[in-house]
């Protein structure tokens, strides 16, 4: 016990263990929205999720608790608005995304007495993971990998294609929904290590790197985890010798091996 | 004579407030292959999607005998090039084993492809994993939207031969909408025009002289398929065994006596 103990002790493990925690779920998740084509709408949940701290304080509840509940909301808003289709889906998303970012952090300027990291919210903190947040992280992780283990088949049929998938008897709406709560979880745990305005760089750029060279669904969604994990490590690592901040050093580290992935095959490829 | 596999008793869909379909009665039995027809904007596409069940009626009712397995071709597989996806892979996500897989793929005749990855595959090769799809749940309502669309002149009719021959094989209800009036009045044993409502119905040989066919499709093309066509000097049950399979002479001349109604 003393061993890990002492590994938990020293805040670099700690951020390394969580980001590890982070990435098995964002490689799987990360795949989804690459092929949904739900970047922007990952986006808008994401920025959602500083609204989501504040709120948190105002009504006293755990902050992770908060998040997701606020990006469930946010999300199912959003569907629900996108089938009105008096807005073109990304003018809607932009709209939402910069507002939620926008009333979170006008409500937090409103609360002086609370003493919060802004930088680190924004763009993750190396020092910020403690324990509890290790908890919330696997927890949350345990959570979203038995949703996909359970949900598979449906969640690739109706992301192939919808209506062929309705057709065979696949809850296509209810499916969406969980997948908008996997969502919400992911970015609430994710928002203490690369922070909410970079989130959804981890889950699509390990995921855009493993499909150049992935030939089924599942080995794509194997690779994003490794080149996830090769991200945080790597970020981490630089962020710890060069004190550069936590959540840019993932999302460059990302996308170098994406550069890296991209550049060789096409030279393997000519 | 066996209850329907679907009914539909004035059937509406607006959207808008607008009838897109209006007001639409259809029977489908199993031996049957009805296409419906019709032009652009006309509601087929709809018509199907609310037989389906993905698309919600406004008005009418619509039945389907319980437990019905419904194979569905899809007008275009239109996949993310983002997702990879091989064909055994697409196929076995229907649920069934590879090996009732494979046999629908040979059915359709793409077994070769069954490690090729989908976005390589022809318009043709598409529609045909498509339909071996459908095929290995074993419908009994087969419904097709538009499946030669891609396909070249020769391959169109290989394939309303082999919707025909699946339909013998495992005596299912066939729908399909269609573009190509030549083909369609070639090889279906009903046609449906629909422009909004249903504008008429019936055997191909008897709608090209309606009307109603005449003043939706013009009368050149009406002509032009008149001509395909032997007039009926009999008559039989709508649902009764029509003769079928047999490549008659080819003859064009609109006077000729002939009783075979497959003609291509």
């Amino acid at each position: 016990m003393s061993i890990i103990d002492a590994i938990l002790g020293d805040f670099f493990w700690r951020a390394l263990i969580g980001g590890l925690g982070v990435a098995l779920v964002a490689g799987p998740l990360g795949c989804f929205v690459v092929w949904r084509r739900m970047a922007y709408f990952g986006d808008t949940l994401a920025h959602s999720a500083l609204l989501g701290i504040a709120l948190s304080f105002l009504i006293s509840v755990p902050i992770n608790l908060g998040v997701i509940i606020t990006c469930v909301v946010l999300a199912v808003a959003l569907v629900l608005f996108s089938r009105s289709k008096t807005l073109a889906t990304d003018t809607l998303l932009g709209i939402l995304a910069h507002s939620a970012l926008a009333i979170g952090l006008v409500t937090l300027s409103f609360m002086p007495d609370i003493r919060i990291d802004l930088t680190g919210l924004l763009f993750g903190d190396l020092l910020a993971m403690s324990r509890h947040d290790l908890i919330w992280i696997y927890g949350g992780a345990a959570v979203i990998l038995g949703l996909l283990t359970m949900l598979w088949r449906g969640l690739l049929m109706s992301t192939i294609h919808e209506e062929l998938a309705r057709v065979e008897g696949v809850p296509v709406e209810r499916l969406r929904l969980a997948l908008m709560l996997m969502f919400s979880i992911v970015i609430a745990v994710a928002m203490k290590i690369v922070g909410v305005l970079l989130i959804t760089a981890l889950l699509i750029i390990p995921a855009a790197t493993a499909r150049r060279l992935a030939h089924n669904p599942e080995h794509m969604v194997g690779l994003a985890i490794v080149f996830g994990f090769v991200a945080v490590s790597g970020g981490l690592t630089l962020s710890w010798h060069l004190d550069t901040p936590a959540g840019p050093s993932v999302v460059v580290t990302a996308f170098s091996v994406f550069l890296l992935v991209y550049g060789s095959a096409r030279q393997s490829q000519s | 004579m066996a209850e329907a596999l679907v009914e539909l008793r004035r059937v509406t869909v607006n959207f808008d407030g607008r009838p897109v379909v209006d007001h639409v009665d259809l029977r489908v039995q199993r031996g049957d292959i009805i296409t419906i027809i019709g032009p652009n904007g006309a509601g087929k596409t709809t018509l199907i999607k609310a037989i389906l069940g993905i698309q919600p009626i406004s008005d009418g009712a619509l039945t389907m005998a319980p437990g019905l397995t419904i194979g569905y071709v899809p007008q275009h597989l239109t996949l993310e090039t983002t997702l990879p996806l091989s064909v055994k892979r697409f196929m076995l996500l229907s649920g069934r084993s590879l090996q009732e897989c494979r046999e629908a793929l040979d059915t359709t005749g793409v077994a070769h492809l069954l490690d090729a990855s989908v976005h390589h595959l022809s318009g043709g090769e598409k529609q045909r994993l498509l339909l071996a799809r459908a095929l290995a749940r074993r419908p009994d309502l087969l419904v097709l939207d538009e499946p030669a669309q891609g396909v070249d002149i020769n391959g169109q009719a290989a394939l309303y031969d082999l919707i025909r021959s699946l339909r013998d094989e495992l005596h299912c209800g066939v729908i399909m909408i269609s573009h190509d009036l030549h083909l369609v009045m070639a090889a279906t044993d009903k046609v449906i025009c629909l422009n909004q409502h249903v504008c008429c119905s019936g055997y191909p040989a008897d709608i090209s002289h309606d009307p109603a066919f005449i003043e939706t499709f013009g009368r050149p093309v009406a002509e032009s398929l008149a001509v395909y066509h032997h007039r009926h000097n009999h008559s039989h049950d709508l649902h009764g065994d029509v003769v079928s399979g047999e490549e008659g002479a080819h003859s064009e001349d609109d006077d000729h006596r002939g009783c075979s109604h497959v003609h291509h």
